[in-house]
């Protein structure tokens, strides 16, 4: 079986908050065009790591991140790295709560499209819009209503608003840090479908609480314990055998 | 600090694991009990006995529809992940592996009553002896099964060409005997079959062998390229 090529590696990746080591030196391969799962008890550094993926942990202050990370080959951090703000456009990410913008439904999406300057005129822009709506999964519900504000959809709705933005700029990369803990299970499923029609076009990192979305939605999963990689392998392995004590214990729930 | 415990944080869930656990040993204990009392009934063409394992088959299937039960259950509500849901899996396996086997002790008890109406025959002897071994491995790979031990398992598994063995020797046995009193046919056929039931039994406690290897390893015993493997095994268990 070939493996897939790589989207993203991370090579010794450390973060410090602080004087706190919350990432130990993490070493990991992101397989383009899969969906990657990173699960662990809460403070084992999982949302760390994602958040080093499209360089957030920037804007956090006392965090320093170490380590290399590669976007196609090219650094992601230290001098000769990208650009964070086209790397935030090729890597997007979807947030635990969906935070769309005190905007309308339509300028949330097009938000993306206009800093970035990647449409042509206004009908190319509509057209970004409803693509993007569409592959949310939305556009059937709010097509009547654009221009109503983002914030006033229900939070399941406002979570695909969310990912409809994330798309509109084309990224190779989605990250998302527990994008369905906030969502009732309809609105769950529906962003684990959308996340199922998605692999194969895009890349996605998802961190999760839930064992069973890592185990629905991911290809491979990789463990995190106190801001260690225990293990990595493919999703079906590690929850029918998993190597590791550690992972054993924590999916089965006798950790602690 | 987290550590892994043995047990589950949610107690309720290792009492059900255990109960399904509690259930299959009962069930394995009746079973071989099945199996020695058909043995016993044939050696000593005891008909009451014969009669009293044919009617408690049916204790051996309630134990299965128990555990199916409870197995169902489980999947349902607890979404069993790693060992927990491999414990699940393969006691759902090793059940109707057993329920099978104590089909085929009833079988045997059945028949022997028909022997019970004609003279004794010869091959008797090598058929007990056949299924005092199968009893043995079907005790053994019980063992190895409760007590989660993947090598004692293989044990088992590769000592089921003694049985095969013994199974080709008691055919030709029966046959030689057929063919120089052919007035014993029917009694030399209903011992084929028998030995045939006999031989199912071990291929079935192989079976449960390799669930228990499954069990503990999360692999298949099929992967590991199984004829090295066995004659690799026969040398051990012979010493």
């Amino acid at each position: 079986m070939q493996e897939p090529p790589l989207k993203m590696t991370a090579r010794a990746v450390k973060v410090h908050y602080g004087a706190k080591l919350a990432l130990k030196g993490i070493d990991l391969d992101i397989p383009t065009g899969q969906v990657t799962a990173l699960i662990g008890p809460s403070g084992c550094g999982k949302s760390t790591f994602l958040r080093c993926l499209n360089r957030m942990n920037d804007t956090i202050a006392g965090a320093r991140v170490s380590g290399d990370i590669t976007l196609d080959g090219q650094p992601v951090t230290g001098p000769n790295g990208i650009d964070p703000v086209l790397l935030r456009m090729r890597v997007g990410i979807v947030f635990q709560k969906p935070n769309p913008f005190p905007k309308s439904i339509y300028d949330n999406v097009a938000f993306g499209p206009r800093i970035h300057a990647l449409f042509k005129d206004q009908t190319h822009l509509d057209e970004i819009v409803e693509t993007a709506l569409t592959r949310a999964g939305l556009w059937k519900e709010v097509k009547d209503r654009l221009h109503e504000m983002g914030t006033g959809l229900s939070g399941g709705q406002q979570q695909r608003l969310c990912i409809a933005r994330a798309i509109a700029v084309s990224p190779e990369v989605i990250l998302m840090d527990e994008p369905c803990s906030a969502l009732d299970p309809i609105a769950t499923a529906k962003v684990e479908e959308l996340i199922d029609e998605f692999s194969g076009a895009y890349t996605i990192v998802i961190v999760t609480h839930s064992m069973q979305q890592a185990a629905r939605v991911s290809q491979r999963t990789a463990f995190f314990h106190l801001g260690e990689l225990v293990e990595l392998g493919d999703t079906a392995q590690i929850f029918t055998a998993p190597r590791h004590q550690l992972t054993q214990g924590y999916i089965t729930g006798r950790f602690g | 600090m987290p550590t892994i415990g043995d047990h589950h944080i949610v107690k309720s869930f290792d009492e059900e694991l255990k109960r399904l656990h509690d259930a299959l040993a009962r069930m394995g204990g009746l079973t071989e009990q099945q199996l020695s009392g058909a043995l016993d009934a044939l050696e000593r063409r005891d008909s009451d006995l014969a009669t009293r394992i044919m009617n408690d088959d049916v204790r051996v299937d309630e134990c299965e529809e128990f555990i199916n039960e409870q197995t169902v259950r489980l999947l349902a509500l607890r979404a069993p992940v790693a060992d927990d849901l491999r414990v699940v899996i393969a006691t759902l396996k090793a059940a109707g592996n057993l329920e099978r086997i104590a089909d085929h002790a009833a079988n045997a008890a059945k028949r022997s009553l028909v022997l019970n109406q004609m003279p004794q025959v010869g091959p008797m002897r090598s058929l007990v002896r056949m299924g005092r071994l199968v009893n043995g491995l079907l005790a053994e790979v019980l063992g190895a099964y409760l007590t989660h031990d993947a090598e004692r398992a293989l044990a088992v598994r590769s000592r089921d060409q003694e049985v095969d063995d013994l199974y080709s020797s008691l055919f030709r046995e029966i046959l030689t005997y057929m063919m120089e009193d052919p007035r014993t046919i029917t009694a030399g056929t209903h011992l084929m079959f028998i030995a045939k039931n006999i031989e199912r039994i071990g291929d079935h406690a192989t079976n449960i062998a390799e669930m228990t290897y499954f069990l503990v390893t999360g692999r298949k015993l099929n992967d590991q390229r199984p004829k090295r493997d066995t004659s690799t095994l026969e040398g051990g268990a012979e010493e």
